[in-house]
C-alpha cells in the first residue's frame, strides 16, 4: 500500500467518523418521531463553538467541553419540545421546513451570540503526527475515530440493556405498540433529540481542532451527515455509521486522485447512486406503501 | 358574479388589476425592483407548487435548474452572442430535457428520499457551476448582456416591471388552466395516494414527470429573466438555500395555492429587503418567520385565511 493512499485512507476515516456521528443523530431522531432533523448540522457547530468561546471566557477545556454538549442537548431538547411536537401530523414537506427554519435560526443565533468568524481550537493531546508507513496521522484523527467507536459502542449497550433505551427502539418499530405497553412516545420523541443534539455536538467539538469551526460549519456537516444515513439507509443507526465511513474515504479518494474541486459533490454522487440503485439505502429494509 | 369568485377567472383578474396599479404606489425603483424579484420568485414558485402542493412531489433542488437557466442565457448570449430571446428558449428547453431524463429515476423515490436525491441533483449542479470557472467565472459570477428582441433593449425598472408581471400572468394563467384540466385532476389523485391513482387508470409516472419537467421549465425562464435583468450572476443563484427559499415561499403561501404561492414569494422577497435594517437579526428572524408559520398555519397563509373567511361568513 503505497503512503499516499495510506494518508488519504486516514483523513477520509477521520472526516468519515464525523460524518458518520452526524448521520448517527439523523437516524436516531428518525427513528422516534419519523422526522428528518435538517438542524442537526448545527448542533455540530453549537459544540464547536461553545467550546471555542467557553475556553476563551477561561474555562478549562474538559470543563467547556461539558458545558458545551450540555449546551446542545438542551437546544436539541427544546427544539423538539416547541418546534417539533406542535407540529406533529402536519405534512412531511412542513417539518422539512420547520427543521430548516431551526438551523437558519440557530446559525442566526450563533452569529449574534458569538460571531461570524473561524476559529481554531487547540487539539486534545498536541499536534505532532505520527508516523505510520510513511503517513502522517493526526493524533486529534485518533480521538476522532476513538470517540465515535465508544459513541456507537455506548448506544449499542444503550439500546440493547437500558431499559429507556430498548423503550426507544420499541417506538422506533411500532409507536402504537410502544403506546399500549405504556411507553411515552411524546417522552421519547423529546429524548432521541436531546441524545441525536448531544452526539452531534461531540462530533462537532472532536473535529473542530482539524477543521476550524465556525457558524456556518453545520451546513455542509450537516447534508453529508444527512447523505451518511441515507447511505446506510435511514433509521439504521450501524448503517448510518458504515454510510459515514464510506462517504468520508470516497470523498479523501477523489480530492487524492481526481479533482479536489469535486470532493463535495461525491456525497452527493454517492447519495443519487444508492438511492437509484438501492432506494432504501445499503442497508435499509425495504419498505412497501399502504394503501 | 360566481364565475368572477372563482380562482380562474375573478384571481386572475384580481392579480391583473394588482400589477396594473402597482405602478401607481410605488415610490421609487428601489421598490421596483423588489416588485420584480417578487415576480420572478413567484414565476418559479407556481410551476414549482404544480409539483409539491398538487401532485405531491417535494423538491428541495429546483435552484439549480433557476441557475442552469440563468447561465445558459449568461453564456449564449455573452459568450457565444445568440439572441436573448433564442438563449432563453433554448436553456428553457435544455433544462426541460435534463429534467425529463432525471425525472424517471428521482420520481420513483418517495417523501424524503425525494427529499435528499433532488437537493443531491442541486447541490450538485450548484458545484460544477462553481467549479467550471473556465466556463461560468466560478465562484465570482460572470456579467450578463441587457435582454434585446429585434433591436429593442429592455433596460431599467420599470421596463422589466411590466415583463415580469406579463409573465407572472401568462403563467398564472397556464397554471390555473392546467389544475383545472384532466391533468390537474390526475395531479391531485397522484397526490391522494399513488397506488390508488394507478388503480384507476392514471399514468402516475407520466403526470410527474410532466409536471416535474413543467416546473423545471419555469424555473430555467425565471433563472434567465433575472439574468439579463439583474445583470450579473453567480453561482449562489444555484445554492441549496435559494432552492429551500423557494420551498419555503410554495410552502407559506400554502400548498395546492395558485395565488398562495405569489403571496408566498411576495413576502418571502420583501421581508428581508426591511429586514436588512435589523443587519444582525436578520437571519435569526426569518428562521424564526420560517418556523412559526408553520407550527401555527400548517396548511399555510392564503388557505388559512380563506379558512378563515369563511367561517366567518358562516
Amino acid at each position: 500500500m503505497s503512503s499516499q493512499f495510506l494518508q488519504f485512507l486516514i483523513s477520509g476515516i477521520t472526516v468519515g467518523a464525523t460524518y458518520a456521528l452526524v448521520g448517527l443523530g439523523f437516524s436516531i431522531v428518525y427513528n422516534s418521531s419519523q422526522v428528518i432533523n435538517f438542524a442537526q448540522g448545527e448542533f455540530v457547530m453549537i459544540g464547536g463553538m461553545a467550546t471555542v468561546f467557553l475556553m476563551a471566557a477561561g474555562a478549562p477545556m474538559p470543563l467547556a467541553i461539558a458545558l458545551a454538549v450540555l449546551l446542545a442537548v438542551v437546544i436539541g431538547f427544546a427544539l423538539g419540545k416547541f418546534a417539533i411536537e406542535p407540529a406533529r401530523g402536519a405534512p412531511v414537506v412542513s417539518i422539512i421546513i420547520i427543521t430548516i427554519g431551526a438551523s437558519i435560526f440557530l446559525r442566526g443565533a450563533a452569529m449574534l451570540v458569538w460571531d461570524r468568524n473561524l476559529h481554531h481550537m487547540p487539539a486534545f493531546s498536541g499536534s505532532d503526527p505520527i508516523d505510520i508507513g510513511g503517513a502522517a496521522l493526526l493524533p486529534q484523527s485518533v480521538w476522532v475515530v476513538g470517540g465515535m467507536v465508544i459513541i456507537v459502542a455506548a448506544l449499542q449497550v444503550f439500546f440493547s440493556h437500558a431499559r429507556i433505551g430498548k423503550a426507544m427502539l420499541a417506538t422506533a418499530f411500532n409507536p402504537l405498540a410502544a403506546q399500549l405497553v405504556g411507553i411515552s412516545t411524546r417522552g421519547m420523541l423529546l429524548l432521541s433529540f436531546a441524545l441525536a443534539a448531544g452526539i452531534g455536538a461531540i462530533a462537532g467539538i472532536l473535529i473542530a481542532p482539524i477543521t476550524l469551526t465556525y457558524a456556518g460549519v453545520g451546513i455542509m456537516l450537516g447534508l453529508k451527515g444527512f447523505s451518511a444515513a441515507i447511505v446506510g439507509g435511514l433509521g439504521n443507526p450501524m448503517g448510518a455509521v458504515a454510510g459515514g465511513l464510506v462517504v468520508g474515504i470516497a470523498e479523501a479518494m477523489t480530492a487524492g486522485y481526481i479533482s479536489s474541486a469535486y470532493k463535495d459533490a461525491v456525497a452527493f454522487l454517492i447519495i443519487l447512486a444508492v438511492l437509484l440503485i438501492r432506494p432504501s439505502g445499503l442497508f435499509g429494509r425495504r419498505e412497501s406503501e399502504r394503501v | 358574479m360566481r364565475a368572477l369568485l372563482a380562482p380562474r377567472t375573478g384571481g386572475l383578474l384580481a392579480l391583473a388589476i394588482v400589477i396594473a396599479l402597482l405602478p401607481a404606489v410605488l415610490p421609487n425603483n428601489f421598490y421596483f425592483n423588489v416588485a420584480i424579484l417578487v415576480g420572478l420568485n413567484a414565476i418559479v414558485c407556481v410551476g414549482l407548487n404544480l409539483l409539491i402542493g398538487y401532485a405531491g412531489q417535494i423538491s428541495l433542488g429546483h435552484a439549480g435548474f433557476f441557475g442552469l437557466g440563468a447561465y445558459a442565457s449568461a453564456l449564449l448570449t455573452g459568450s457565444y452572442g445568440w439572441p436573448s430571446l433564442a438563449a432563453l428558449v433554448v436553456g428553457a428547453a435544455a433544462v426541460g430535457a435534463l429534467a425529463f431524463l432525471l425525472a424517471r429515476p428521482i420520481l420513483k423515490l418517495k417523501g424524503h428520499y425525494l427529499a435528499m436525491g433532488t437537493l443531491g441533483m442541486g447541490v450538485i449542479i450548484s458545484i460544477v457551476l462553481n467549479q467550471e470557472a473556465g466556463l461560468t467565472g466560478g465562484p465570482d459570477g460572470m456579467p450578463v448582456p441587457a435582454f434585446e428582441v429585434w433591436g429593442w433593449t429592455a433596460y431599467g425598472e420599470r421596463t422589466w416591471y411590466w415583463i415580469v408581471g406579463g409573465t407572472l400572468l401568462v403563467t398564472t394563467w397556464l397554471a390555473l388552466n392546467l389544475i383545472e384540466s384532466p391533468i390537474g385532476r390526475a395531479l391531485r389523485a397522484i397526490h391522494g395516494s399513488e397506488i390508488a391513482a394507478e388503480v384507476i387508470g392514471v399514468k402516475t409516472e407520466r403526470f410527474k414527470t410532466l409536471v416535474f419537467v413543467i416546473s423545471a421549465v419555469l424555473a430555467s425562464v425565471g433563472g434567465s429573466m433575472f439574468a439579463h435583468y439583474s445583470g450579473f450572476i453567480t453561482p449562489s443563484e444555484a445554492e441549496f438555500f435559494h432552492s429551500i427559499a423557494f420551498v419555503t415561499m410554495v410552502v407559506l403561501g400554502g400548498m395546492a395555492s395558485i395565488f398562495g404561492s405569489i403571496l408566498g414569494a411576495a413576502i418571502l422577497t420583501v421581508l428581508p429587503q426591511f429586514l436588512a435594517v435589523l443587519h444582525d437579526y436578520e437571519t435569526l428572524v426569518l428562521g424564526a418567520v420560517m418556523m412559526s408559520v408553520m407550527i401555527f398555519l400548517p396548511k399555510g397563509l392564503l388557505p388559512s385565511l380563506a379558512e378563515l373567511l369563511r367561517r366567518r361568513s358562516l
